[in-house]
């Protein structure tokens, strides 16, 4: 499909690559091939490119380039930040504090980790996808080593209180991590305001490549690296860097920097357009998650199935996800929708549209112009609800 | 992105036969919406009894409504003798395939046709229809509602051999995984019964009368080989507390005591692996707790 049909609404998966972040990456792809740790000029000189990249991601989060760590993606970042600052701690305190809504890179980390004998609270959320503010305090104990809670969901798009959490976590002395790959780029952070001790970004996430991303550690916070064997990244992360695309992450955060106020009036007012014309339009449609990212909306349409949904759209041209089992290929709906209570019926019929900058008027009439007849058409076929199995219904809320 | 071939897309975005038949002759209704996916299959038989006219409605994937479309096409004009002998490999087969992992939406709609055929027949016999609900008891799959019959059957007639396989194509075990351990030791079974099919047919042995003390010993074997371990994964217990005639009395332990679905995993496990390994007729209950428990 040529990307003049395409009507891309999938940026939270990932996004285009900003041509002036490819512009900026292609030397060093050809002439610029040298190793930055070398002692020669040849080398050297990408050295200073990797410098200044790390001083834009610096930038843009408001912390020092000694703070930046680059890696290999979210994943990483995730894990390292997780699992690196667990291990350089004595080892006394055993308890962890996550939430049930976070991304796999982080909450099969703390799966892990309780394996291993570690006591893992995770904070529920509420209907509208907020944090259960309560909980999370009375969780917090001296027994509590480190709190990791994502900033903005992947497939919501709503926001935790994260500024407030770190500033509980800092006076209990417990290590605050947030997940902050859909957040950066998209809202303003300044870490050197908030007392946030590890903050994990991915580049694909906002128009960089794939295979990049970098994890802020704040100066004093204590990190044991998990990938042995190099001095790079001041001993934290070993590995050559992948100089081209932390060249383009740079270059990245640099622009996200710049488009910031558009990401937040243009971007979310296409958003919100998109959002109340499917509300009026279309029936049984419910929207997930209130205090949002102003990319995503996350709508459920009630008693049809998110993977039927998605194909219609691909024959239209329209790329989004979908929170449904069978979309997934797992057999079970998202455990985002899940822990926000989402009845069965709703959940198996939700879709994600996630925008970027790149989204125009177009995009968004295109969704709409067809959304009603697909969301009928699917309707038709499905058998009527009130005809299910009364038991098979009841299952359904109490396993929720 | 799933790789659906053209005959199942075609079949997905172009369904034969959906709609509602009014005045059916035989109608099912398998899966639910906490599945994912569901399929309300009716048809209508002629003067000859063969099936004339059938309507489906499916709630689910794009390789979901594909199966009941095809299923619908297959069935129609045969004999609901013919009609049974159906199975998913055919529905499969006549899309040109399916992901192995979307082989459950192939069993479902032969499971639908199956309830239909057997709801026919109960309005012929005069016997009251409400099939489309499934026993409690039969459950092995809490997450998905897979009974065990119809896991059997897909091991049957599709020869599987592992967990995974059996996941794919009926779902159960795909949810909190509880119930892998019950699918192998199906698979094990129908195993074994295949192994000794040839040896149990040579000698019949008749039917085991046993003393109340044997029972009570094989209820003790059957809770610790059968129901402990699956309980204590889940940081529950259980403890046989009498046994007066058919009717057994367990204490549910540990998160079983709060457990909400205490009840329906004493029907659906307690009492159905007890009348597996023990006596058909057998009937659990909760021993009615003892006065400091109750403190």
């Amino acid at each position: 499909m040529s990307p003049a049909e395409l009507h891309y609404l999938d940026n939270n998966a990932t996004t285009r690559v900003a041509p002036e972040v490819v512009e900026a990456m292609l030397p060093f792809h050809t002439e610029l091939y040298g190793n930055p740790s070398s002692i020669h000029r040849f080398g050297g000189q990408v050295h200073r490119h990797l410098e200044r990249a790390r001083e834009s991601v610096a930038r843009m989060l408001g912390a020092h380039p000694s703070e930046i760590v680059f890696t290999a993606g979210g994943s990483e970042g995730d894990n390292l930040a997780i699992r690196g600052a667990l291990e350089a701690m004595d080892g006394r305190r055993r308890h962890l504090v996550t939430s049930r809504v976070e991304h796999p890179a982080v909450q099969v980390v703390f799966q892990h980790l309780a394996k291993q004998g570690y006591r893992v609270t995770e904070i529920g959320v509420d209907r509208d996808g907020a944090l259960d503010m309560p909980q999370l305090e009375a969780a917090l104990t001296p027994e509590t080593a480190l709190v990791s809670l994502m900033w903005a969901n992947n497939e919501t798009g709503v926001l935790f209180p994260v500024e407030r959490v770190a500033a509980l976590c800092k006076a209990k002395d417990i290590v605050f991590h947030t997940d902050a790959v859909q957040a950066a780029g998209k809202l303003p952070i300044d870490l050197s305001r908030a007392p946030i001790d590890l903050l994990t970004i991915s580049g694909h996430k906002l128009h960089a490549p794939k295979g990049v991303g970098a994890l802020y550690v704040r100066r004093g916070t204590r990190l044991t690296p998990q990938i042995l064997g190099g001095h790079q990244e001041q001993g934290r992360r070993a590995g050559t860097e992948n100089s081209a695309s932390i060249v383009g992450l740079g270059v990245a955060c640099e622009l996200a920097l710049a488009h910031m106020d558009e990401e937040n009036v243009r971007v979310r007012r296409l958003r919100d357009r998109l959002e109340a014309g499917l509300l009026a339009s279309c029936k049984g449609a419910l929207v997930n998650g209130k205090v949002r990212l102003p990319n995503t909306l996350n709508v459920s349409f009630e008693f049809i199935e998110g993977e039927s949904i998605l194909i219609m759209l691909d024959d239209l041209g329209v790329a989004a996800s979908s929170g449904s089992a069978c979309a997934s290929g797992s057999l079970e709906p998202s455990h985002v929708l899940r822990a926000m209570g989402v009845p069965f019926t709703a959940a198996h019929g939700s879709v994600r549209f996630s925008l970027s900058r790149y989204n125009t008027d177009a995009d968004v009439d295109q969704v709409l112009a067809h959304m009603p007849g697909i969301v009928e058409r699917l309707r038709a076929i499905s058998p009527f609800v009130e005809e299910l199995s009364p038991a098979c219904q009841e299952r359904s809320y109490s396993n929720s | 992105m799933w790789d659906y071939n053209d005959v199942v897309m075609d079949h997905f975005r172009n369904p034969r036969n959906v709609g509602v038949l009014e005045d059916p002759d035989g109608v099912g209704l398998v899966g639910s919406m906490a599945c994912g996916d569901a399929l309300k299959l009716m048809f209508k038989l002629d003067a000859a009894g063969r099936i004339q006219a059938v309507k489906f409605q499916t709630f689910g994937c794009a390789s979901a409504i594909a199966s009941s479309s095809a299923l619908t096409e297959i069935i129609k004009g045969k004999t609901l003798e013919e009609a049974e002998r159906v199975t998913n490999r055919d529905i499969a087969e006549y899309l040109g395939g399916l992901p192995e992992q979307k082989m459950h939406c192939s069993v479902m709609g032969r499971d639908a046709l199956l309830v239909a055929i057997e709801n026919y027949r109960k309005k012929q016999r005069g016997e009251e229809v409400d099939s489309e609900i499934k026993e409690a008891s039969d459950i092995t799959c809490v997450c998905f509602g897979v009974t065990r019959q119809e896991i059997v059957r897909a091991i049957q007639e599709n020869n599987l051999t592992t967990v995974e396989q059996v996941t794919n194509y009926t779902k159960a075990g795909g949810g909190c995984g509880g119930c892998r351990d019950s699918i192998q030791f199906l698979l094990d079974d129908l195993h074994k019964a295949r192994e000794k099919a040839a040896e149990a047919r040579q000698k019949p042995t008749k039917p085991r009368r046993l003393t109340t003390i044997q029972k009570v010993q094989l209820i003790q074997e059957t809770i610790e080989r059968e129901i402990r371990p699956q309980l204590q994964k889940d940081g529950g217990d259980i403890e046989l507390v009498d046994l007066d005639g058919r009717t057994v009395f367990v204490s549910m332990r540990g998160t079983c005591s709060q457990c909400k679905v205490a009840d329906f995993t004493l029907k659906a496990v307690v009492q159905a692996k007890l009348r597996e390994f023990v006596e058909p007729e057998l009937i659990v209950v909760q021993a009615p707790l003892a006065e400091e428990e109750q403190a």
